[in-house]
């Protein structure tokens, strides 16, 4: 039994207040701890974006001070054949590069999940051109390409077909970036495998005993048990393609007549060849817009093709 | 008799098949080793021609003898020195940058509470989804109006305000490490940056060198952030040099010379690969599976 204390209730109220003393001091040193993280989303994201939005609707080019044009940029976007054609470019690539780099990079996961001596050096192989990607491999892609003596046309040669002149032919020259991206599949193909590794083994072997064939396993439990996965990787495939700079910009130059003229090189000249960075933040902000549109299809249409662990029924 | 039969049902067999099926995957999979390799290949073989080899129909394979004095023009006729030397600065204090802000973030979001933090995190984490494009232009017109443009600040101050992606990943990692050990230090008397400085850092490497392998490689591969900032030629990296060493469009003046620069351009990121490969693998398994 206690001794009964002679201000019980002061005591309580003491350290209710220390408590929330100490909450207090706990919340400056966590403000100080994430402000670089606050800070940086102020004055590197958050600022910018609104900044971006408002310049979006003047006449600016650094020299003389920002003019209010109101829908003056927009309007003329719109009717910029430049523009529509710049947007089919990086529609066409994206609609082409991410469903096909899903499929080369789940494919080459499938093979490399395969148990036995010396895959981790092929896992490396394919991984490599990832770590290295930049403008020297951009400028190797250019010299592959060369029509008369690159080594894809030569080998082309080899099997009798007559390679097109690449880089510098308005149809072909879209394709040879499509394939070279396809190059670097190697992370996607990583974050499958681990997506892979995770599946437990027993499902395959319930299956066996079923009697349900390799196809059926593939598409009953290997598709649903990585569709997260597969989620993750769309979302960044299509934001990433939205995004190609280094590529477009150093292998083709948005040529020949603009064939290759992504919305992203578009930006870059508008803004740093032109200096009209009122028109440039108006066209960053579509391409923001349909980033955020194209990000949340994917996120509604989920529910629809991507199954989580935990509603599977009768696990919990 | 049974020698006769044996192979003829040794596919028929579990083990046969098994390793009839890691066979046809090997097989596969060398296949498309080369036409991963290919690349490279042509690059070392074009970057050891002589100048009149380069545009020969049917194409020379291994030059011979190897011309390693391409290698030696290519970094001497232009101040390569310098490149190399500016690259190293940037991607060195890049790096720096985005260890300390990020892992002092990942500790203030992964163990102290405060209000709104959850809000601050998701906004985070949403930028991520952000295209660089719509901050590109006030960004630089920022740098700009600081009088940053031409040097390095405007791709090195940032590194230090903290990444979503690394921070992302480090608290998910301080999230994995038992509090005990803190707890004891606070006992002790250890203030929260103490903890921070003298147990979870340490404690985090695996995460921390994770991080160091993709800041290095992002930093090093970097075109566009060099390209609108570092007008002065003095001041250009590696990749930016890189492309305007190019030349012509048509057919790139002495592409042996070309070639021999962009292998040497790749040197650094793939002894980093060859040492720090399962940094690679982690950090990515890490976002896939956990994000």
């Amino acid at each position: 039994m206690d001794t009964p204390h002679p201000q019980p209730q002061i005591a309580v109220r003491q350290s209710a207040r220390r408590a929330s003393r100490r909450r207090h001091i706990e919340a400056i040193h966590a403000y100080i701890f994430m402000a670089p993280a606050i800070l940086g989303l102020l004055f590197f994201t958050l600022g910018p974006m609104v900044a971006s939005f408002l310049l979006s609707f003047t006449d600016y080019n650094i020299l003389t001070d920002p003019r209010w044009n109101g829908l003056a940029n927009y309007d003329r976007l719109f009717n910029d054949e430049l523009f529509w054609q710049s947007l089919r470019v990086s529609a066409t690539y994206s609609i082409v590069s991410v469903p096909l780099g899903l499929v080369v990079a789940l494919g080459l996961a499938l093979l490399l999940n395969h148990k036995m001596r010396g895959i981790l050096f092929f896992r490396s192989v394919y991984y490599l051109p990832t770590v290295i990607s930049g403008v020297g491999v951009a400028m190797l892609w250019r010299w592959l390409f060369n029509g008369d003596y690159g080594i894809i046309n030569i080998l082309l040669r080899g099997v009798g077909v007559r390679g097109p002149n690449w880089l510098f032919d308005e149809t072909w020259a879209l394709v040879a970036l499509i394939i070279a991206s396809l190059w670097g599949v190697g992370g996607t193909m990583l974050i499958f495998l681990a997506g892979l590794q995770g599946i437990p083994q027993e499902l395959y072997e319930a299956a066996e005993i079923d009697g349900a064939g390799r196809w059926r396993q593939f598409t009953s439990i290997t598709l649903p048990m990585i569709s997260h996965v597969t989620f993750f990787n769309l979302v960044l495939g299509v934001i990433g393609a939205l995004q190609v700079f280094t590529e477009a910009y150093v292998i083709t130059g948005g040529g020949p007549n603009n064939a290759t003229l992504f919305l992203s090189v578009y930006l870059y000249r508008h803004a740093f060849q032109y200096l009209n960075f009122g028109y440039a933040a108006a066209v960053a902000w579509v391409l923001f817009l349909i980033v955020l549109a194209l990000t949340l299809l994917v996120f509604k249409s989920s529910p629809l093709w991507v199954y989580y662990e935990s509603e599977r029924p009768g696990r919990n | 008799m049974r020698v006769h039969t044996a192979p003829h049902v040794f596919w028929r067999t579990r083990r046969g098949q098994a390793r009839l099926a890691s066979l046809a995957v090997v097989i596969i999979l060398l296949a498309g080793s080369v036409l991963v390799l290919i690349p490279f290949f042509w690059m070392i073989s074009t970057s050891l021609k002589q100048a009149s080899q380069v545009y020969l129909a049917p194409p020379i394979w291994f030059p011979n003898p190897p011309q390693w004095g391409n290698y030696v023009q290519a970094v001497t006729r232009v101040p390569f020195h310098l490149y190399a030397w500016n690259t190293t600065i940037i991607v060195g204090l890049v790096t720096i940058g985005t260890l300390l802000s990020c892992s002092l973030s990942a500790y203030g979001f992964a163990r102290l509470s405060a209000p709104g933090k959850n809000t601050i995190f998701m906004l985070l984490l949403s930028t991520l989804m952000l295209p660089g494009a719509v901050t590109l232009v006030p960004t630089y017109l920022l740098f700009n109006a600081l009088g940053w443009v031409g040097s390095f600040l405007p791709l090195i101050v940032p590194a230090y305000f903290g990444s979503a992606f690394f921070i992302f990943l480090m608290r998910q990692f301080y999230l994995t490490i038992p509090r005990e050990l803190e707890e004891a230090a606070t006992i002790d008397g250890a203030s929260v940056y103490q903890i921070w400085w003298s147990i979870m850092m340490p404690l985090s490497y695996p995460v921390l060198a994770t991080v160091v392998v993709f800041t290095f490689v992002g930093t090093y591969n970097d075109f566009f952030t060099p390209l609108i900032y570092l007008t002065d030629e003095s001041k250009r990296t590696i990749a930016v040099a890189l492309s305007y060493f190019q030349g012509s469009p048509r057919i790139g003046p002495q592409m042996h010379l070309l070639m021999a620069a962009v292998t040497i351009s790749i040197v650094p990121p793939l002894i980093l690969f060859v040492l720090a490969q399962r940094y690679f693998v982690r950090g990515i398994v890490m976002t896939g599976i956990k994000g």
